[in-house]
């Protein structure tokens, strides 16, 4: 398992919560060649990723390896109040996953 | 006499088998659409993701570069008026796997979303948001890619 891949950055402001997540990760989709031995770069890129607020599901996604590396992704959520907790989840096409906490400012 | 039997037999225990591997082993998050994923064109992933096609709508906003300096990186904003909205696909046509994401909204996030995507050339981005009631909404927007990204 992963882990301390994905920062996040979570402000409130009137109820509406803006995230911002950037995560540490190669994202190969598997059709990239090595410039050096000109062999195909295995498939390596975040397949599913989600945000829960209060043990629910706000937002998910599922991404192919033409989403950058690094990804950065920003979304909002909705009736949520300084202090509380998001949790964003991913998981990749090898089956590696990680997670991180953050609290709402 | 008995060969096609076990030979089917066969099969379907092996197809049975890989699909209880699939659900216990593995449990998804969400449903990962391999057939839209790997389709080769705009047109293929817009027909596995959504089995039709979707009305232009100016009530969807996508806010990209006009040129792209790097095609690995290119920034993607979209927002929309539409209500109800279920998901927003971002699709780049003229990649050679077209579908890049699908954003899945609930009642408690806002129909709206920040991204980096590659770009193999210059091609329409095209941004397709589905509703509740299944209808499809759909806007593109052409980018210049100065350098492509999906070699890089």
């Amino acid at each position: 398992m992963a882990s301390g891949t994905i920062r996040i950055k979570a402000k409130e402001d009137n109820g509406i919560t803006e995230v911002k997540v950037l995560i540490t990760h190669p994202m190969e989709s598997g059709i990239r060649k090595d410039l050096e031995t000109g062999a195909l770069v295995p498939a390596h890129f975040i397949k599913e990723i989600e945000c829960i607020h209060k043990d629910k599901m706000v937002i998910s996604a599922i991404w192919s390896g033409a989403v950058s590396k690094n990804p950065y992704w920003s979304f909002k959520v909705k009736g949520t109040a300084k202090g509380e907790k998001l949790k964003v989840t991913w998981k990749d096409n090898k089956g590696e996953t990680d997670s991180a906490e953050a609290k709402i400012k | 006499m008995n060969t096609p039997r076990r030979k089917f037999l066969k099969n379907v225990l092996a197809t049975g088998g890989a699909l209880v591997f699939g659900t216990t082993v593995l449990p998804s998050m969400a449903d990962w659409p391999e057939v839209a994923f790997q389709a080769k064109t705009a047109d293929e992933a817009m027909m596995a993701l959504f089995g039709k096609d979707a009305t232009d709508s100016s009530k969807i906003d996508l806010i990209v570069p006009e040129t792209a300096e790097n095609g690995a990186v290119v920034p993607v904003e979209v927002s929309t008026s539409l209500e109800q909205v279920e998901s927003i696909a971002i699709i780049v046509e003229k990649n050679p796997v077209p579908l890049v994401s699908q954003f899945n909204f609930t009642e408690n996030s806002v129909p709206w979303l920040k991204t980096r995507i590659k770009m193999a050339q210059q091609s329409d981005i095209i941004v397709v948001v589905k509703t509740q009631d299944g209808a499809l909404y759909t806007t593109r927007k052409s980018v210049i890619v100065a350098k492509g990204g999906c070699a890089g």
